[in-house]
């Protein structure tokens, strides 16, 4: 999270930048910078759950750690709606920190000095991966709205491709929050005996009509923006930047929780003394959202946006199952670490709950810890020392069992 | 929910006998009585304890619930596989044989419904293993009788405002519990005051007097 600058934001910055420089720059969803590439041809082309084969298909993904001689040391780790393959280096875009760095590195619980981590872009988003901002080796265009509606099954398929490219057949774990915590719970489900323990984190097996209600006001925040021109701004050399800030605005105070906001900006003016009587961002809390907006947009492509709010809202894993969620893990062998935030109103603690049942009727070997905190649904990528010893403790646990030494 | 806390974080409760091991002698009794290898429940597991001796004296796959969220993240972070969760309401959610033995260590008193999770137990494990502290020991009848208020121990350290406590029984009233849902008796052992186990030809009466804790192996009537 970024603190709230000294200087104002205003709305209108937002689409302040030449259209012609967004147009020439070259898209990293095209050539990713400080990625590592797999390439799938027509011959393995990825099949979605909207019935069409995607090919060809790029996946760019980041490594780190080494990967022992037995192939058994390597950790998945699945990103959120606005995350990507860069997770414990700098960001090639913004310049800033992996985004689960505390967590991700020597030493730390997920230690790349024991563990071989890989971090795939998800298909659909736009760092690298094919998705609506890729161009089509069809058309030699960008996808846009042509691109094909994918699921977080899609993406795990897609996943499982790139772990046979690497010749990994086993994962040691599989590791996610939110939309991450989706894709682990769908491995779980989909791969049972290719995980062998799972860590889903602040996420739920479906996602209730209040995240669909939050998902589609950004989109239709999107959709207003008339930049945004039937998805067709690549195109047209627009960018629906005003859309996407205030999709962002809205969905980022949903990754907080109140007693947060109060703690950090409670009622707080921004630079001023008093109000101005204007809509300006007199206080603390608007600034600070318009500049998440703001940063955002630099970073992300607003029809990948669409595309994987769209892949969180068609989650539910118990349909696929009829409706029955323990039958998704039934006999498993897998282990599993549920994690949930008390102050997470996104995916609160009974989201996980259902999870620990299911597994639990599944007789699976399941661990579930709440951990208190007012950080809210983003907890899960904040300095939570209880997140970090249990994810730590966990591992090793796990470890012992799948007999990793403790530095390989 | 473990109402006895393990001596080394609770001053209170110091006096609980500890075996050479430095395990608790109530819960090395309990590990005694489950086969190697078995898979165990340890409903209210506390921080972990015997959980750790189960699988390190037995070599069990053992798996905890516990009521509060410190212990459960303390044992989460010794992977254990332990989840929140409370005797009263989550043992309906596990199915049926799904364990071999289901452990209940000094919570009984604790639960709301002490009959309910019985049954529970030995429907969701073919065994249960149930250990208490005996409301009918000679210290705890003397005190209400002659001391005219409610009894404290070095187990039992509480007011009576403020105890977790709020079914407690005796070794009698406890077998007679079992008589009428119907489980067998497979083993029973009563500590005394310096946890050394009672000797075992003692009719219960005795074990009622000068029990000071009991642990019963049960299984179900087939």
């Amino acid at each position: 999270m970024v603190r709230p600058g000294t200087r104002k934001f205003h709305m209108g910055e937002v689409s302040r930048t030449s259209e012609q420089e967004v147009a020439d720059a070259p898209r990293e969803a095209d050539q990713p910078h400080e990625s590592l590439i797999a390439r799938f041809g027509a011959d393995e082309p990825l099949k979605l759950d909207a019935g069409v084969d995607l090919a060809p298909l790029q996946i760019a993904y980041k490594t780190y750690g080494t990967l022992n001689a037995a192939r058994s040391n390597a950790v998945l780790i699945c990103h959120a709606l606005t995350g990507d393959q860069h997770v414990a280096s700098i960001h090639p875009v913004t310049k800033k920190p992996g985004w689960w760095e505390t967590m991700i590195g020597p030493g730390k619980p997920i230690d790349t000095e024991r563990y071989y981590v890989v971090c795939p872009n998800v298909v659909g988003a736009c760092m690298g991966t094919t998705g609506p901002s890729s161009t089509d080796p069809k058309t030699g265009k960008p996808w846009g709205l042509s691109f094909p509606v994918i699921t977080i099954r899609d993406m795990v398929r897609a996943q499982a491709m790139l772990l046979d490219h690497l010749g990994i057949e086993s994962l040691f774990a599989v590791a996610g929050g939110s939309m991450g915590g989706m894709q682990v719970l769908q491995w779980a489900a989909s791969y049972p005996h290719r995980v062998f323990c799972a860590l889903p984190i602040a996420c739920a097996t479906r996602h209730s009509a209040q995240n669909i209600a939050f998902h589609e006001v950004g989109r239709q925040a999107i959709l207003a923006d008339p930049e945004w021109r039937g998805g067709r701004y690549l195109l047209e050399n627009t960018n629906p930047r005003r859309g996407l800030a205030v999709a962002r605005m809205g969905a980022h105070i949903t990754y907080l929780s109140d007693a947060a906001l109060h703690r950090k900006f409670g009622r707080k003016f921004q630079d001023r003394a008093n109000p101005t009587f204007s809509f300006d961002a007199d206080f603390e809390v608007e600034s600070y959202l318009r500049h998440q907006g703001i940063s955002f947009v630099e970073r992300f492509d607003a029809n990948s946006y669409l595309y994987l709010t769209r892949a969180m809202d068609y989650f539910d894993l118990a349909a696929d199952y009829d409706g029955v969620l323990a039958n998704a893990f039934k006999d498993t062998p897998t282990r599993f670490c549920v994690v949930s935030f008390t102050s997470d109103w996104l995916f609160p603690t009974s989201e996980s709950r259902a999870i620990v049942h299911a597994l639990n009727a599944s007789s699976a070997r399941v661990s579930f810890a709440e951990i208190d905190t007012d950080k809210g649904h983003d907890a899960f990528l904040l300095d939570e020392p209880e997140l970090f010893a249990i994810v730590r403790g966990f591992l090793d646990g796990a470890g012992k069992a799948r007999g990793l030494s403790p530095k390989s | 929910m473990n109402r006895l806390a393990p001596a080394d974080t609770d001053p209170t409760v110091a006096g609980i006998e500890r075996a050479p091991s430095g395990a608790r002698v109530d819960l090395v009794l309990v590990a005694e009585m489950v086969e190697r290898g078995a898979k165990v429940l340890d409903v209210g597991c506390g921080d972990g304890e015997l959980l750790r001796l189960l699988s390190e004296s037995r070599g069990v796959d053992g798996r905890g619930i516990e009521l509060s969220r410190e212990g459960v993240n303390e044992c989460v972070a010794k992977g254990l596989a332990v989840i929140q969760g409370d005797a009263d309401t989550d043992l309906a959610d596990y199915p049926n044989d799904a364990f071999d033995y289901v452990i209940l260590s000094q919570t009984l008193q604790a639960t709301r419904r002490p009959r309910v999770v019985l049954e529970h137990m030995l429907r969701i494990g073919s065994h249960a293993i149930v250990s208490f502290p005996n409301f009918g020991h000679w210290q705890v009848r003397l005190q209400l009788l002659f001391a005219g208020h409610m009894p404290r121990t070095v187990i039992l350290p509480f007011s009576w405002y403020d105890t977790p406590n709020i079914h407690h029984c005796t070794i009698k009233d406890f077998r007679k519990l079992c008589t009428e849902i119907g489980v067998k008796m497979e083993k029973a052992v009563a500590l005394n005051a310096w946890g050394s186990p009672l000797r075992l030809n003692a009719p219960w009466w005795f074990w009622n007097l000068f029990g000071e804790q009991a642990v019963f192996l049960l299984s179900r009537r087939s």
